[in-house]
């Protein structure tokens, strides 16, 4: 079976990697000239399924929950098992009441079992509500890190050619471009991201701030660097980040933590996320057309289980179990 | 039925669109709530002046009429550019204008406002000022050419409901003849009857519904709140009062001689 994938995202990726281990030959088209800068590039790697659930639907986390293991199996070490903490400034803990309404898999902490989590922040928060069953990874060393396993698997890629038509060898075409692919539905949902660097505070798990206006979450990556996101816009224009944004994420970072007023901003970035009007991802199939699309910001989280239905479509290996696990929901 | 500078309006429920959890669940609570007006921040909504353009079809598509907000707009200035932008993209000359005087209680600045909407009017806009309980300043934002006026009844996205009563309904008694829209602060759909109840025209919500753990429901109790406040303001409610008043009909008393 060869197959031929168009982007290399997050989607584009997991479903080659799904399928060269299923024993598919498969070549990536990307029109980049790297992995580096898409959608994927900018996203925040949080697996919290639980804490989506706040505004997402079920799906979400019936889908998402066992991304850490496919993850943790494809790429050994860049996981992080170390749950999601969720906290909210002292006059907006309405905010975490609303929040713990509407999510499960959490223990309520306080003062001092928060400290004992992230000593950076004792004294800082009174309650906050630890997600035990979360992970985290760095998306950009996961893109890459795929990239390199595929290409030892014999996974050819060739970048740059975007807009070529690719050659008619192959039995199926894939197409994992998000917003570059039109289909009726998509819509672009603009987020924005900074990066900042700082040795004053360490955090060993991403931590989500609660906020009537402008929640946020800071997850914090090697070398001293937390990825401060991320805006959610009703626009597909991409661009530079606005400095209204620059301000607000700053400031909640600001209010987790003072000594990130000190840090160096040493990144911003925006992308735009593919989505359907239920924020919802699909896969689908019109001959040996297959596209998957529509992951949201939940790129990380659900690139797997969509990369997971399209091999199973391609490759037709639909089993009884994931037929099981569909009737269930 | 209530008309909005000569538009007649079915619905007394104007809803948000920000802030739910998708776009297909906003439909569906617009559509539960039966509200026939929505408001669009073109700001957020609609970065560097252009639509999000599936997000943009998806509103047009549920049939309402749209009125353009300039939200997070903080001076006249901003406030003026943003109404002209909206006429250019949402195709309407109805602005409800914004202008935010404190970042943190989003308290209107009201002197900002009055200006803004001198101007506004004198360029043909139909403004829906969004403004504080202030009698004077209502007053004053009707001079300068505002034919509805849309008083807060707390902070938004505060859920406090009506903090001032008395203000709410001196504002109605001194302009009975004025469209009045309570917008922000209402938390749940009694807050809505309560306004309602005291003759106010229409109530406009967003983060009520949006952020409620089911929207479509929540949108449903909110029409029907506002339905039911204003029927109890049409069949005339009864003032408190201080002291018990016997209910049973009282045909003759039983003699114990």
């Amino acid at each position: 079976m060869k197959v031929l994938i168009r982007g290399a995202g997050v989607a584009g990726l997991t479903l080659a990697f799904e399928l060269a281990t299923r024993g598919a030959s498969v070549t990536m088209v990307e029109k980049r000239r790297q992995v580096a800068g898409n959608a994927s590039w900018q996203a925040g790697g949080m697996l919290a399924p639980w804490c989506e659930r706040e505004s997402a639907e079920e799906a979400v986390l019936s889908l998402g929950r066992s991304a850490p293991d496919w993850w943790s199996a494809a790429l050994p070490g860049h996981v992080m098992r170390n749950g999601t903490l969720v906290v909210a400034p002292a006059r907006d803990v309405a905010e975490l009441d609303r929040f713990g309404r509407c999510t499960s898999g959490f223990r309520e902490l306080d003062a001092e079992t928060i400290a004992a989590l992230e000593p950076d922040l004792e004294g800082r928060f009174g309650r906050a509500l630890f997600f035990t069953e979360e992970a985290h990874l760095d998306p950009r060393k996961a893109l890459l890190g795929l990239q390199e396993k595929l290409v030892r698997m014999g996974v050819r890629f060739e970048f740059g050619y975007g807009s070529v038509q690719a050659p008619g060898r192959a039995d199926v075409e894939a197409d994992c471009t998000g917003m570059a692919d039109a289909r009726p539905g998509l819509r672009g949902v603009r987020g924005e991201m900074l990066v900042l660097r700082t040795s004053e505070v360490s955090l060993a798990r991403p931590v989500r701030l609660l906020h009537p206006r402008v929640p946020v979450y800071v997850v914090p990556r090697s070398g001293n660097l937390f990825m401060v996101g991320a805006t959610m816009i009703e626009s597909d224009v991409g661009g530079s980040i606005t400095a209204r944004s620059v301000m607000e994420l700053l400031n909640a970072a600001y209010a987790l933590h003072p000594a990130f007023g000190e840090a160096e901003l040493v990144e911003t970035g925006v992308g735009v996320r593919p989505a359907f009007a239920d924020n919802l991802p699909r896969v689908e199939r019109n001959g040996k057309d297959i596209r998957i699309n529509g992951l949201y910001r939940h790129g990380f989280l659900l690139a797997p289980a969509m990369a997971r239905q399209a091999a199973d479509m391609i490759l037709g290996q639909e089993t009884k179990k994931e037929r099981a696990h569909e009737a269930h929901h | 039925m209530l008309k909005l500078y000569d538009i007649e309006v079915s619905s007394r429920l104007l809803l948000g669109t920000a802030l739910y959890p998708s776009p297909a669940i906003m439909a569906e609570a617009i559509g539960a709530s039966g509200a026939d007006i929505v408001t669009v921040s073109l700001r957020r909504e609609a970065s560097g002046g252009k639509t999000g353009g599936q997000f943009w079809s998806l509103i047009q598509s549920l049939g309402v009429r749209v009125l353009p907000n300039t939200a997070g707009c903080h001076s006249v200035k901003e406030a003026v550019t943003t109404a002209r932008m909206a006429r250019e993209v949402f195709g309407t000359s109805w602005i409800k204008l914004e202008v935010i005087g404190n970042h943190d209680t989003l308290q209107p600045d009201v002197f900002g406002l009055i200006e803004a909407a001198k101007i506004l009017a004198a360029e043909g806009f139909e403004v829906f000022p969004y403004t504080t309980d202030d009698l004077v300043v209502a007053g004053r934002l009707l001079d300068a050419g505002c034919k509805v006026l849309m008083p807060w009844c707390a902070p938004i996205g505060s859920a406090r409901g009506p903090q001032n009563l008395d203000a709410l309904r001196s504002l109605r008694g001194h302009f009975p003849d004025v469209p009045l829209i309570v917008d922000a602060g209402i938390g749940r759909p009694s807050h809505a009857a309560t306004v309602m109840e005291l003759g106010y025209d229409a109530v406009l919500l967003n983060t009520a519904v949006a952020k409620a753990g089911d929207p479509v429901a929540m949108a449903a109790a909110f029409g029907k709140a506002v339905d039911a406040g204003r029927q109890a303001f049409l069949a005339g409610p009864l003032e408190p009062r201080d002291m018990a008043v016997p209910s049973t009909p009282v045909i003759g008393m039983a003699a114990f001689s």
